[in-house]
């Protein structure tokens, strides 16, 4: 059996789907984090089934990537049960994706979310009138406290096993006309199985202009798209508007019908988090609250690493010289060994301490729903270079790492601002640079420099994305952003996610990690080092950097984090201001910032933006990070 | 009076009485339930050229100042 759960954007339907598939799809508190969908088997009271979560959508017409690539699944798959999952707090709203829904006659079970927010809002449900209403199940639950869920699949499976396929609403007299001759004209044709959907479904979708659609039928059959334009017409001329403008209200009027209809208002309950936003999105203590949220976040970040950075270090080290006694200094094995010790301590002792806190501290705000708050409080400065707010949601992402947050993308309408976004989202540093720039910089320059760094880091970021519009001048669409309400976050679910992100670092860069070590310690025992640091030594040279840290800048492209920790193997010591200056240490950590994105960031590019942008982006931000390292060499 | 959202000031209801632009703005802001002849609460309006801050069947949704200056509402008294 195959489930599928859609819904609007923030209903639940990852926290639902973590829920039965253990912890796979990253859930936040803003609209559209979900861009692909995932897919997982689930087992519920003995039977196996598979669960596929697809990204939010407003509504089935196509015009967000995203949403399209929803609709596509569902079309073209063969589903069993569609859960249709709904914010109760937003119920008159979603409900006007569930008409949509209905109208492609799938069996469908209606899973009515976050209801005790609906409550706390004063939206009381009958949810026996709905489900007639409706002609469909509707089981109401808290996904996040896994409260219903059980329930939930319950119906499911009764519904897979036994299906009733959905009826669908009717709208006004004249507009039903209209869809009904359409429809006539629709059977005589082949498309309704071509696209997998019903007559009604595609109906509809054409008196809308939906361009996909469209654009499908227009190159075999332009006479047909010519008899659409004229129910079209009659449309208009019906009500005087937009032939989609009429769809789209008589679908507002239905569902806000049914909402009226089901739902009985009380007073909503008197809440600290209703007063937030009037702190938190002020035009001057919104401002404040931004830069001393972020400086408090840094500082635990920085607190909670050099707490454990230090003592672990040592803790590592210690067994060098003992190896080296035992091994013999020259020999084979004892290389292996310390690259094998080293590697292990990069992971454990440098990246570790600062990964944790950061990702700990970077789920929370995300959980909190407090990223549409920054994202509208920076649409002004945004708009100076040429994006708009929502931009800012890939950007702060992108401070986590880059991959998802080139991803996160797509939530911009323009192809022109996903690019530009994406590029300037390899020049963010990713956990793995913050690492650096805390281990490095903080660590031994003290934590100003660390905070300078940032700071200046996000000027270039603000120039590079003035000089990008300005090379592709195009008024961007501008900013349509729900703001959810806040959320108190879940330890486990905050927990979860966390160790889903630092998997990744486990399994797959702890390991590189410990093999780029043991490969430069054999490099060194067979003297071809020096051989790759010839070659880099323009580059070194030009940064007044000693030649042995080629090697390091090199492997700094499969991992960003390699570059910091294999320093310490290839100058030899484990006290990196006995042989690099203050200049030195500043010059190396401004270059690896912004140079080359890693493997995996250049992999996603090419898949977001297409080769040859991907390129450009390479060779963009390698200018950037000599330029910018030659300056901070002779300036610093 | 028909006016541009960007000219109201905070805390005002609107009636929306026109979306001007094309057919991709439109559907964006149906989407989030924004339609001519809904009610709408002004929460803030924007400053320095930010977006506005509207309250919509109950939900917050921040337009951008390009957007919001094609919307057309009626101040309700």
């Amino acid at each position: 059996m195959r489930i599928a759960l859609v819904g609007q954007p923030n209903c639940g339907k990852s926290t639902i789907f973590n829920h039965v598939a253990g912890y796979k799809a990253i859930t936040s508190n803003f609209p559209g984090k979900t861009v692909k969908y995932s897919i997982s088997k689930m087992t519920f009271q003995g039977m196996t089934s598979e669960i596929v979560d697809l990204p939010g959508s407003y509504s089935m017409t196509s015009f967000d990537l995203a949403e399209l690539e929803a609709r596509k699944y569902l079309l073209r798959e063969e589903i069993d049960v569609v859960i249709n999952v709904i914010d109760a707090s937003l119920l008159g709203r979603g409900l006007e994706l569930t008409l949509q829904l209905l109208e492609l006659n799938l069996p469908t079970v209606i899973c009515l979310n976050m209801i005790d927010e609906a409550e706390a809002k004063g939206i009381i449900v009958d949810i026996d009138k709905l489900s007639r209403l409706l002609g469909v199940p509707v089981v109401t639950t808290i996904a996040h406290k896994g409260w219903g869920l059980n329930q939930l699949f319950e119906t499911t499976f009764k519904m897979g096993h036994k299906p009733v396929k959905s009826e669908f609403l009717t709208f006004s007299k004249d507009v039903e006309q209209v869809i009904q001759d359409l429809i006539e004209h629709i059977k005589e044709k082949k498309y309704t199985k071509k696209f997998n959907v019903t007559t009604r479904f595609l109906a509809t979708k054409l008196l809308e202009n939906d361009q996909h659609f469209i654009d499908e039928i227009k190159n075999q059959d332009m006479e047909f798209i010519k008899a659409v334009q004229g129910y079209q017409h009659q449309l208009e001329k019906c009500r005087d508007r937009s032939s989609d403008e009429v769809i789209s209200s008589e679908r507002h009027h239905l569902s806000m019908q049914l909402y009226e209809s089901v739902v009985k208002l009380s007073k909503p309950k008197k809440e600290i988090r209703n007063y937030l936003d009037s702190v938190l999105m002020h035009p001057v203590f919104g401002y404040i609250s931004l830069v001393v949220i972020m400086y408090l976040f840094f500082h635990f970040v920085f607190y909670v690493g050099a707490l454990f950075e230090e003592p672990l270090l040592d803790f590592f080290y210690q067994f060098l010289p003992y190896a080296e006694e035992t091994l013999g200094a020259d020999s084979l094995l004892y290389h292996i060994v310390s690259g094998v010790v080293q590697g292990l301590a990069g992971g454990i002792a440098i990246v570790l301490p600062f990964l944790f806190p950061f990702l700990l501290g970077l789920a929370f705000l995300e959980d909190t729903g407090y990223l549409p708050r920054v994202a509208y409080l920076m649409d002004t400065f945004l708009h100076r270079i040429g994006l708009h707010g929502k931009a800012i949601i890939p950007l702060i992402l992108g401070y986590g790492c880059t991959v998802p947050a080139v991803m996160a993308t797509r939530i911009l309408e323009s192809e022109r601002d996903r690019f530009i976004t994406s590029v300037l989202t390899t020049m963010i540093p990713c956990a793995a640079r913050i690492t650096i720039i805390f281990g490095l910089v903080a660590f031994y320059l003290g934590p100003t420099a660390a905070i300078f760094v940032f700071l200046f880091n996000i000027v270039v970021v603000a120039v590079a994305g003035k000089i990008l519009s300005n090379i592709m001048p195009e008024i961007t669409p501008g900013m349509i952003l729900e703001i959810p309400a806040y959320h108190v976050p879940s330890i486990k679910i905050l927990l979860s996610k966390v160790w889903l992100r630092m998997k990744e670092f486990i399994v797959i860069a702890w390991p590189l990690l410990i093999i780029g070590s043991v490969v430069l310690s054999l490099l060194k025992h067979w003297n071809l080092e020096g051989l790759i640091n010839q070659l880099i030594s323009p580059v070194t040279l030009l940064l007044g950097l000693p030649v042995a840290v080629g090697v390091t800048l090199i492997f700094g492209v499969l991992r960003k984090e390699l570059s910091m920790v294999m320093l310490v193997q290839a100058l030899g010591v484990t006290d990196i201001s006995t042989v690099m200056s203050a200049t030195q240490i500043m010059t190396f950590t401004i270059f690896v910032l912004f140079y080359v994105p890693c493997v995996a960031t250049i992999a996603v590019l090419i898949k977001e933006i297409g080769s040859k942008r991907t390129i450009f982006a390479v060779i963009f931000t390698f200018l950037i990070a000599i330029m910018l390292a030659t300056i901070t060499r002779f300036v610093y | 009076m028909v006016i541009s959202l960007t000219n109201v000031k905070s805390g005002s209801k609107v009636r929306v009485t026109r979306i001007r632009g094309g057919l991709g703005i439109r559907q964006r802001l149906t989407c989030l339930g924004i339609h001519p002849g809904d009610v709408m609460l002004l929460q803030k309006s924007g400053f320095m050229r930010g977006p506005v801050l509207v309250n919509i069947h109950g939900n917050q949704v921040a337009l951008g100042r390009g957007i919001a200056t094609k919307v057309l509402v009626e101040v309700e008294s």
